[in-house]
Parts: C-alpha cells; structure tokens; sequence
C-alpha cells in the first residue's frame, strides 16, 4: 500500500518527506548529563524519546541531542520543568534552524483587543481584562483550554501552559502572555 | 451513509463513537450510532462551544435545510493527550476497509491530534478501497498532518486562515509554530502564499482561505473571492471557520461541485453572522438560529455564473 502511495507522489513530482523525521523535534542541553536526565524523565512519562547525535547545525551545546514528539513540545518542556532542566532549545528535526513565531498581531476591536500568535488568537474585554473568546488552533488541546480560558481574567487566568500538551497550546501560551503584558503596561489592553 | 465527519470533543472521558446527531438548542444530541465504546451504546450530549462540535451543528443544520441526509459523524474525546486521536485513526483505518464504507462519497477531517503515522495509516486504507475515492476535505491539525506527511495534494479541500496558510507556504515548517515570520508579515498576499504553497506540494488541490476576505483557489490560481457581507467582529469569534467548514461539508454532500460549494459555504457563513450581528465576545452557538437562513441566502445569491466567471 505504501508503494501505491509513493508512486502516487511520484507521478505528482514530489518526494515522500522521511516519516521518522517529519514530526519529531530535538532537544538541546549544555551538558551531557542534562540529556541524560532528560531522556530517563521523558521515557518515564511516556514520552518516545531517543538520544542521538546533533546534526552539524546544532552543534553549540554538547555532542548529544535528546528527539522528541514535536507536537508535544508544550507536555515535554513541563516534564522537564519539573525536573529542573531547561534545555538551550528545541528545534524541528526537519529544519533545526527553524525558530518558534515570535511576530505577534495584535487587533483593536474598540473595547476588546485580539492578540494573535501563529494559528492562535485570544481576546480580552478592555474594560474587565475579560477573556471573552478564543479560536483558531488545530490540536485538540486548544478547544480544551479555550473552554477554560473563555470568562477568565487575563491577570488571574492558570496560563495555558499548565495543561496544554502541544505546540498549538504553546502559541496560545505565547498569545496568552502577550495579551497580559498589554493588560498590565495600559491597563486596559493594547 | 454517504458524508462523514472525523474529530474530537474537548474531554478525555467522551467515548470513541460512529453515528449522526442533532442540534437540541446549544448542544448536540446522539440520534443514532453504529458504534460507541461505551457499555450504553450512547455518547452523551455534547455542549455546541467551538472545534468539531461547532462544526457539526453547523452541517447538520445545513443539511436539513439542503434536505439531504445529515453526515456521520467520528467522534472521539481528546484534551490534546493524543490518546483519543490514536483511537481514532485505529478505528477509522480498519472501518474503511470494511463493506459498510463502500457508499462513502466525502469526507471531512477537522481537530485531531496531527500525527504523521496516524494520516499515513488513514490515507493508506483510503487508497486501498476498491470503490470510488471519496471527496476528501481537511481543517485543523488533520490538515496539519496532512501537509506534513508530503501527501497534501492528494486532499480536494484545505480551509486554513491566515496563520495556517502562512504555514502551507512554508515548505520547511512541521507545524504554524515554527512558520518563518516573513511569511507571517501582512505585506504577503494570500493569492501569492496558496501559489507557493500549491508549487511546494503542501496545497489541496483547492484552498478556501478564511479571512476578512475569503478567498477560493484551485491549484495555485484564483478562482473566486468572497468579501461581503463585511463583518470584521466575526474572526475573533472561536469558532467561526469550525461554521464555514461545516457548511462546506454540507454543501458537498448535497453533491454541489466543490469550488461552487467553497463559495457558498463562505458566504452563507457571512450572511447567518450578518443575522446574529456578532461582537467579539459572541459564542458561535449563538451563530446557530442563523445557519438555515444562511444557506437558503447563499443558495439564492450566488449565481451559477458568479461561479464560473471567477478570476484566473
């Protein structure tokens, strides 16, 4: 069946991208032991992780790189909070120079303001710093945290990081964060 | 059965289930279903709040108004574990090669965990079957796996918004997160990033853009755009593109070419908010009332030839 597929993309002139690859990501450390620790807490939270060796691009920490479940960068990073380890980054395997979106846009809605971070947006009621709708997103955890996000506070609000599993919860994260820095320099939004 | 739906509930304990439901004010409710994990054989009722529940209200409305059969629908609890997900694809996987999907014409894909493993295994049985391919849409993570997986083009319809078209563009991100920000600037035109994204093999072969204006590609090209009614309070609505692709599985199953159906779906989204007359605070379940009306809208003001005469 695989075959059938890959002669399908053929005939479309693409190349199969590797699987293995397409949606892992790679954890960076300074120091040897810090992989180590890191592989034995991910394995025992369930994680499929792997040691191996960084490709030539990400060769500033030291000479092993931890692979990991991309998608679940948000549960990932919370598992190695907790063990205090805060890995120098964590990049795609597929493009290891590629960095998290750290543009954000924000939108004046006259009394609520729209703060946007990759697929993620979230909106706050200028007048109450009321979180009043969150959309966009594509992993299931975002509809999740929307439904416990929607009515809070953006100053008292848990941040989506706290039971966000994905990179989708982590742009939200970032949107999230973003909004509250604009709550709390004006007071009443961006 | 003929269209079916393949997404999550926001709830770990909602059992993985097959079936059709109905819009009982803001929730849905199970009608009938083949298939349920639970000892009840009944899901319960599901609040209409945004993701694939926002989106099944909206097609199953549009179908009664269509008077076509609602879809079926695959359901599966997921907070964003991925464990629903797994379940899912599983289950999906082994039921496309049973007798029972023979007579599947479409299918419509929307918030589920994005796994290249688990697309890989649904497109697999989906290219197995020895009946006719159906019309294949995605939204959301689905979407995200699809374009990860390098399989893209083989889908009929993706329905991203700005952020998830600036991901298809970029032929090196795995997921928007990691989208290189020049292609996240305003200056980049929607028109030009479905080019690039069609050119890279990372595009269904048609793309309904939602946006302030919602634009209709077909392989690389123009083909339509949709800017009235204009309401600007409707994209910090959670929920609302869940609305236009819901519509659009409507339309489709009701065996509307799908370049007619992605404009009336964009329109008939517009025309049912331009009733509910949104603020930024509005929940798309208030949305709802309005979806009949829609349609029918959508259905009387889009001319055969607006289709056709779309730009190129």
């Amino acid at each position: 069946m695989l075959k059938q597929l890959t002669s399908w993309l053929r005939k479309r002139g693409g190349t199969p991208p590797d699987p293995s690859a397409a949606d892992k990501g790679f954890l960076v450390f300074q120091h040897t032991g810090e992989v180590i620790r890191a592989e034995r807490s991910l394995q025992a939270a369930g994680f499929a992780v792997e040691v191996k060796g960084p490709p030539p691009e990400l060769r500033t920490g030291c000479d092993m790189v931890v692979t990991f479940p991309l998608i679940m960068e948000s549960a990932v990073r919370r598992v190695l909070e907790k063990e205090h380890l805060s890995p120098m980054s964590a990049v795609p395997v597929s493009g290891p120079l590629l960095e998290p979106v750290s543009l954000y846009r924000v939108k004046d809605y006259g009394d609520w303001f729209m703060v946007q971070a990759a697929n993620v947006k979230i909106t706050v009621e200028r007048a109450s710093g009321r979180i009043v709708n969150v959309s966009g997103g594509g992993c299931p955890d975002v509809p999740y945290l929307a439904s416990v996000l929607t009515g809070q506070s953006i100053e008292g609000a848990e941040e989506p990081r706290v039971q966000g599993h994905t990179l989708c919860s982590y742009a939200l994260q970032k949107a999230f964060l973003e909004a509250r820095r604009l709550w709390r320099q004006k007071g009443d939004g961006a | 059965m003929s269209w079916l739906i393949c997404g999550t509930v926001p709830d770990d304990s909602f059992p993985l289930c097959m079936g059709q439901w109905r819009l009982s004010g803001n929730r849905l409710e199970p009608v009938r279903m083949s298939f349920c994990e639970t000892n009840s054989g009944q899901p319960e009722s599901v609040p209409v709040l945004r993701g694939t529940p926002a989106l099944v209200a909206a097609a199953v409305l549009a179908s009664e108004r269509l008077e076509i059969e609602a879809p079926t629908v695959l359901l599966v609890g997921d907070q964003g574990t991925s464990e629903g997900s797994v379940r899912l694809y599983g289950h999906l996987a082994s039921w496309l090669s049973s007798p029972e999907s023979a007579s599947l014409s479409g299918v419509t894909f929307h918030y589920l965990f994005p796994s290249v493993d688990g697309h890989n295994r649904i497109l697999m049985a989906l290219e197995a079957r020895h009946a006719p391919a159906p019309a294949l849409i995605a939204d959301a993570g689905f979407m995200y796996a699809a374009k990860m997986s390098g399989y893209a083009s083989r889908y009929d319809v993706f329905t991203p918004d700005a952020g998830e078209l600036a991901f298809l563009a970029d032929e090196k991100a795995p997921h928007p997160f990691y989208t290189r920000g020049f292609l996240l600037s305003e200056s980049c035109r929607a028109d030009e990033l479905s080019k690039l994204a069609w050119e890279h093999g990372d595009s269904a072969r048609m793309l309904l853009v939602k946006g302030s204006v919602d634009l209709i590609m077909e392989e690389g090209r123009e083909k339509a755009r949709v800017t009235e009614p204009c309401l600007p309070f409707m994209e910090p609505v959670g929920g609302t593109g869940d609305l236009v692709t819901g519509l659009l599985t409507a339309f489709a199953a009701a065996g509307i070419p799908l370049l007619r159906a992605c404009v009336l779906a964009a329109r008939g989204a517009r025309f049912a908010g331009e009733r509910t007359q949104p603020v930024p605070s509005t929940s798309i379940a208030e949305f709802m009332p309005f979806v009949a009306e829609g349609v029918s809208e959508a259905l009387s003001r889009t001319t055969h030839e607006e289709t056709l005469c779309a730009r190129r």
